[in-house]
């Protein structure tokens, strides 16, 4: 490495250009579900559209329907927890489908 | 595995994380037929960590592991730091004694490249009728009356064993099907990030002052994660640095935040961004961490189930996010309990009891009833990772600043400003508090 690359800043990254960094293994089926009788009263004020790292939640567009991005999933589990309301059910993608870490 | 073929083993082990694998390794010495079932393409593909292995039980399963083990490099120095907007104060620990065998047993490792290692490590141990089932999801267990049997998974169906090992990890869905766990609540985990940030070992070595294997393990507190229950990190690997964030998931709901904004904001503070220059990010990811902690253990074991790991919540949240040592003991201990099950021949609750009474003599449960009141703590006096360093950083600022002042009269000043402020006083009687649940 020359010092001029040594002293560059590091490159700022979007999340999906983050989310090309990961290896996956795309399943056709999605593994979450949500509930979406839950929703029109959730109790956290849609929590999960904030807090998924991978951002696998988004309000649908002219529709206050939650839609879900499973493909991205990084599969940690967090929305499962945060969402209080019990909307979300979340299983173990298909063996050997999803996220395949290569550092991890 | 023909269709009508009924499979069968001593023990079905699930996950192949370090907790699985102990228990594992330790069951195929005793020459069990053992089957490890990971939902992973390969051990260690679904899983990460922040960056450092302690390695006091490994090292007793395999002597000299870090001579075969793919370890990144041996960790002799660590350091804690705070942070507030634009300053840092660091307390950095580093010695030449830890640079020889066994290294403190402390270890910067990548987990796709080290689970993996040791799965197959395990593997070359196996008997004939012992496998690990990669790419298998396990789905439910199967029961019979009270007894856990088996477990059915996506691909071969039913699998039947004398006894489970749930060795599932932070995202316990297993557990909690089989009754032994109810789902966590927000103030009970913890979700971190990281970035694995690729950088020439020659500018590790230079930027972090290390040489050879050496290394260095970073954590960070305060406005490293906005004063949320929770810190960073930076470890360093041989060409790679892992950088994240870990922070309680009540913490990320309240404050509607997401951790890779948080992630993001911590590569560029100032005393962050110049360590990562030069860098690419080659991996983003994403996981769970278990800090219910002592007050809040699930049941452990059930007729012919054991809980290890992080699946039982095996983690002391003190300084360090300290999983994997934890895992491993615990791993180790369910493995031996499963042994002597055999050996007599019964797998109820009352003789797996055993592996209770064993994580009760062991650091696992001392450590574990020791650290109990932290994380409450510090949920309950957010002060101390947010109010307080500023306070400490402003003291720090006005006693060091240069000016023509004199130095005796900046001392007084600053000292005598300290003995009249109350907040000062509060301070301390919080930080004596944090001491004693967090040291
Ligand atoms: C961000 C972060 C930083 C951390 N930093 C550190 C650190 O620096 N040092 C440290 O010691 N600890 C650290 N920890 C904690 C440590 O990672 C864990 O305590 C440790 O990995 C627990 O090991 P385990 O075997 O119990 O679970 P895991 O390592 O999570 O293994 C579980 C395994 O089970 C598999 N699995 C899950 N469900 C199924 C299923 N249904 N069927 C089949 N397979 C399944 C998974 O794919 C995985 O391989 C950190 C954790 C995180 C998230
Ligand atoms: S999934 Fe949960 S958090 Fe998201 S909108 Fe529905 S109820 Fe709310
Ligand atoms: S498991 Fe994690 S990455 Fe996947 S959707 Fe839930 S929060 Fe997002």
């Amino acid at each position: 490495m020359k010092i001029e690359d040594a002293l560059k800043e590091l490159k700022k990254l979007s999340l999906e250009d983050k989310l090309f960094t990961v290896k996956y293994n795309l399943s056709k089926d999605s593994h979450i579900e949500i509930n979406h009788e839950i929703c029109p009263k959730c109790s956290t004020e849609r929590v999960c559209l904030t807090i998924c790292p991978a951002k696998v939640y988004e309000e649908e567009e002219g529709s206050d329907k939650v839609h879900i991005s499973f493909e991205n999933c990084l599969e940690c589990g967090t929305c499962r927890i945060a969402c209080t309301d019990n909307a979300i059910d979340w299983q173990c993608p298909q063996g050997g489908m999803g996220v395949c870490y290569r550092c991890g | 595995m023909g269709d009508e073929e009924i499979l069968k083993f001593d023990a079905i082990v699930i996950g192949a994380g370090p907790s699985g694998m102990c228990a594992a390794y330790v069951m195929a010495k005793a020459g069990m037929d053992v089957a490890v079932i990971e939902r992973g393409e390969y051990p260690g593909s679904k899983n990460l960590f922040g960056g450092i292995l302690f390695t006091t039980i490994l090292n007793k399963l395999i002597p000299n592991f870090w001579e075969k083990a793919p370890v990144e490099r041996n960790v002799i120095s660590r350091k804690f730091a705070y942070l507030t907007d634009d300053t840092q104060v660091a307390l950095e620990f580093k010695t030449e004694r830890y640079n020889k065998p066994p290294y403190n047993n402390t270890f910067t490792v990548l987990r796709s490249k080290f689970d993996r290692w040791f799965a197959e490590e395990t593997e070359s141990i196996f008997n004939e009728n012992s496998f690990v089932f990669s790419g298998f999801t396990v789905v439910d267990v199967i029961k019979e009356g009270h007894k856990v049997v088996g477990v059915v998974t996506d691909k071969e169906g039913p699998m039947y064993a004398d006894v489970v090992i749930c060795a599932e990890g932070a995202n316990s869905l297993i557990a909690e099907k089989a009754g032994l766990k109810k789902k966590p609540e927000p103030h009970d985990m913890v979700t971190g990030v990281k970035e694995v940030i690729a950088l020439p070992s020659a500018v590790i070595e230079d930027r972090f002052g290390v040489s050879g294997n050496e290394g260095v393990a970073i954590e960070y507190f305060g406005k490293a994660v906005d004063g949320m229950v929770g810190g960073a990190f930076i470890y360093t690997n041989k060409e790679s640095l892992s950088v994240g964030i870990s922070c309680s998931i009540i913490d990320f709901t309240k404050k509607r935040v997401n951790p890779n904004d948080i992630l993001d904001k911590f590569k560029e503070h100032p005393a962050i961004k110049n360590l990562l220059r030069g860098g690419e990010t080659i991996e983003y990811a994403a996981h769970m961490i278990p800090e219910f902690g002592y007050d809040k253990l699930p049941q452990l074991v059930a007729d012919g189930i054991m809980l290890v790991g992080d699946t039982a919540g095996f983690v002391n949240t003190s300084h360090y996010h300290e999983g994997s040592n934890l895992a491993m003991a615990s791993g180790v201990m369910a493995g031996e309990t499963a042994v002597v099950a055999k050996q007599k021949g019964d797998y109820s609750a009352e003789t797996l009891s055993l592996y209770v009474d064993k994580l009760n003599d062991s650091f696992v449960m001392k450590d574990l009833k020791k650290f109990r009141k932290t994380a409450k703590f510090l949920h309950e006096n957010p002060q101390v990772l947010n109010d307080y360093p500023t306070q400490m950083v402003d003291t720090l600022v006005e006693y060091f600043t240069i000016s023509e002042k004199p130095k005796e009269e900046i001392r007084k000043d600053v000292i005598g400003g300290l003995i009249k402020d109350v907040r000062f006083i509060r301070m301390l009687w919080d930080m004596n508090k944090a001491r004693k649940v967090m040291l």
